[in-house]
């Protein structure tokens, strides 16, 4: 996984509650066999109209958001289906932070996995960032988000940031617990043998 | 010890290793695989060189975008055919069980998990779908988790985690005639908001929730994740060992003594503490509408379209304004009066034999209504075998139904099957997010009984006064 240090650049603003998973990357673009190439779908729907033309007025089809790398939201974000594709069309188009009062869990997870930054601050602070003229600057070892004029503190879950910092492989680490897996095995063929499975 | 949770002694089963940074690992014992969410995950799995920690802890099949007609002719959509040969080629490579398109155990992972006995009491179960929480209703912890989880659990059999809090739903009173599981989830749902169990995973308890046969179980548990839950739980109870015993998977003779003597105590203790608990009283509940663009934005049948006029805040009015410009819907009309095109009956949330029965029940000797399209689209190949044994299949097409294939369909149109622009529709699928069925398409949520009821009169009608006569 890509690390994620810090990161400084245009932030788009989204601010509306409960951005679905459906809404960020719709249906039509599940059938994809790999991780790469979504950025041009993302928020398919907000973003062109059905003949495929830019919808102008959407935020990120506007100057300077075309390039944000970091996006700005309303509560729940990513709520709905569990699909990973959301935050690989985010980051394929760039976007590498999102900023919300609330993530739904099953996307904050998925963030993490594909070191992309989410951020939780309150309502008013993010209408606030939203208000800055110039690029912003998430620090991730600091815990800080802040523009030209003013700066505000997040929290994260220790273990995420240093996840975040290092860029770590989830599965070597978890590999790293490889006699415990092995010995939870043993003894759970033992005390709960009805669990194996003959496959169908 | 001291009093615990049915969540925390799931948990606590399940834990393998307390790392030093506070995370857990927790072993998974069972994982649903479909195609839309695995390829990556098993690419992921070969360019590291890692195998299959447990192959044989899998099954897997293709539901999300297989066609629901003419299945035999193979799938047409180039995109979607490629997708589903991915996971064929994958399950064979690594060893994988994998029910095949054409087999009758096919069907929504949802519903053949648990059908096949896969699904046990006690287990952590996982899919790359955030519906997983079906599952719950067994009494198995089980969510959804992206594709780098996928990968994750196939290299090794667990997952970090962190506890979640503990949530206690109780219902408070009886199921009135005329609604059921799907009304209650959906009533629920409108009390707490689409992020009230956020965190949390859910226990349903109460008196109601007991009475619920285990379909109506899984009903109310898939909906977990519609209100913001991880998970969703119900305790083991006679009911679920009934369901369970003599499934092909499912632990037979002395195994299953063992299994059930266990299970038995997979209850939340009498003093355990829960960090919040939601009341839902049941006395007076109406079946359930909703009007906008989420699943909270929900109604009874005897209600109306709110006025955003009367939203508590200027963004809550912004959101209801949006959502009705995009329901095309008018403050103030009254929901019987909101007429449809399409009905869909299906989903894993309502794609049951039980479902099928209670929508076949309103079905019976009326018509489809003029202008409207209506499909039933049982959750799996045995749902749909032994509808056809009872008839149900007859009821359906007499009345004007199409009667189709199984698989995920309409729920998210992946397939053919979805709604044009601008068109509204009665489903009993579990998402009315915009464009969900389809781009521009409006979605209400319904039982398999409204969704029956508003496809034989034309508009949403209170199936209550249906099944009076
Ligand atoms: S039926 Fe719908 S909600 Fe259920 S797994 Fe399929 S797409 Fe997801």
């Amino acid at each position: 996984m890509m690390p994620f240090t810090t990161l400084t650049g245009i932030a788009a603003p989204l601010l509306r509650a409960n951005v679905d998973t459906d809404l960020i990357i719709p249906k039509q673009f599940l059938t994809t066999l790999v991780r790469s190439g979504l950025g041009r779908h993302l928020f398919d729907e907000l973003r062109h109209d059905p003949e495929g033309r830019e919808v102008p007025d959407f935020v990120l089809n506007r100057e300077p958001y075309r390039n944000a790398t970091i996006l700005l939201s309303g509560p729940n974000f990513g709520c709905g289906s569990s699909r990973e594709h959301a935050p690989w069309a985010l980051l394929d188009f760039g976007i590498r932070c999102v900023v919300a009062p609330s993530f739904a869990d099953i996307f904050f997870n998925n963030c993490f996995s594909n070191g992309v930054l989410p951020v939780v601050l309150p309502a008013e602070t993010i209408a606030r960032l939203a208000a800055e003229a110039g690029p912003l600057t998430v620090d991730l070892s600091t815990q800080t988000v802040s523009g030209s004029g003013c700066g505000f503190r997040f929290e994260i879950e220790a273990a995420r940031k240093a996840a975040l910092l290092e860029g770590m492989d989830e599965i070597k680490r978890s590999e790293a617990n490889l006699s415990e897996i092995e010995a939870y095995e043993t003894r759970r063929r033992v005390e709960a043998p009805w669990l194996a499975v003959g496959g169908c | 010890m001291s009093p615990r949770t049915l969540y925390d002694k799931i948990w606590d089963e399940h834990l393998v290793a307390t790392r030093a940074d506070g995370t857990s690992l927790i072993y998974i014992d069972r994982h649903l695989v479909h195609e839309v969410t695995s390829p990556q995950a098993f690419e992921g799995l070969v360019l590291a060189g890692r195998a299959l920690r447990r192959p044989g802890n899998i099954l897997s099949v293709a539901d999300h975008n297989v066609p629901t007609a003419d299945r035999e002719k193979g799938i047409r959509d180039e995109t979607c055919r490629l997708q589903v040969e991915a996971l064929e080629a994958n399950v064979k490579a690594h060893g994988v069980p994998y029910i095949p398109l054409l087999d009758d155990r096919q069907g929504i992972v949802h519903v053949v998990g648990p059908e096949q006995g896969f699904t046990l009491p006690g287990t952590t179960v996982v899919c790359g779908d955030s519906h997983t929480s079906t599952h719950g209703a067994f009494g198995a912890l089980a969510f959804g988790i992206g594709t780098s989880e996928v990968e994750h659990v196939m290299a090794t059999q667990t997952l970090p985690q962190r506890r979640s809090k503990n949530l206690r739903v109780r219902f408070d009173g009886a199921l009135p005639p005329g609604t059921g599981a799907k009304d209650m989830a959906l009533r629920l749902i409108g009390q707490i908001g689409t992020a009230g169990g956020t965190g949390c995973v859910m226990e349903y308890t109460g008196s109601a929730v007991r009475g619920l046969s285990l379909e109506g179980r899984m009903t109310l548990c898939n909906m977990s994740i519609e209100g913001g839950a991880r998970a969703g739980l119900v305790a083991p109870d006679d009911t679920t060992f009934a369901y369970v015993a003599g499934r092909p998977l499912a632990p037979k003779g002395a195994l299953w003594d063992a299994a059930v003597a266990h299970w038995r105590t997979l209850t939340s203790d009498p003093e355990a503490a829960f960090d919040q608990e939601v009341v839902v009283d049941l006395r007076g509940l109406a079946p359930q509408v909703t009007w906008g663009t989420s699943p909270q934005w929900v109604t009874d049948i005897t209600g109306r379209v709110p006025d955003p006029a009367q939203a508590r805040t200027a963004d809550e009015r912004d959101a209801i304004l949006r959502a009705l410009e995009y329901m095309g819907l008018e403050p103030g009309t009254p929901m019987e009066a909101i007429g449809i095109q399409v009905a869909f009956i299906g989903s894993c949330t309502n794609g049951r034999i039980e479902d099928l029965r209670e929508a076949a029940l309103v079905a019976r000797g009326r018509k489809v209504a003029q202008g409207v399209r209506a499909l039933v689209v049982p959750g799996s190949g045995l749902v749909k075998k032994q509808a056809e044994a009872e008839g149900l299949d007859r009821i359906f097409l007499e009345a004007g139904f199409e009667w189709r294939q199984p698989g995920c369909s309409m729920c998210l149109g992946m397939n053919e099957d979805r709604l044009e622009a601008g068109v509204r529709c009665a489903s009993t699928s579990n998402r009315n997010f915009e464009g969900r069925q389809g781009r521009g398409s409006r979605t209400h949520l319904v039982s398999p009984a409204m969704a029956a009821a508003a496809a034989v009169t034309g508009h949403f009608t209170d199936v209550r006064r249906m099944l009076e006569n």
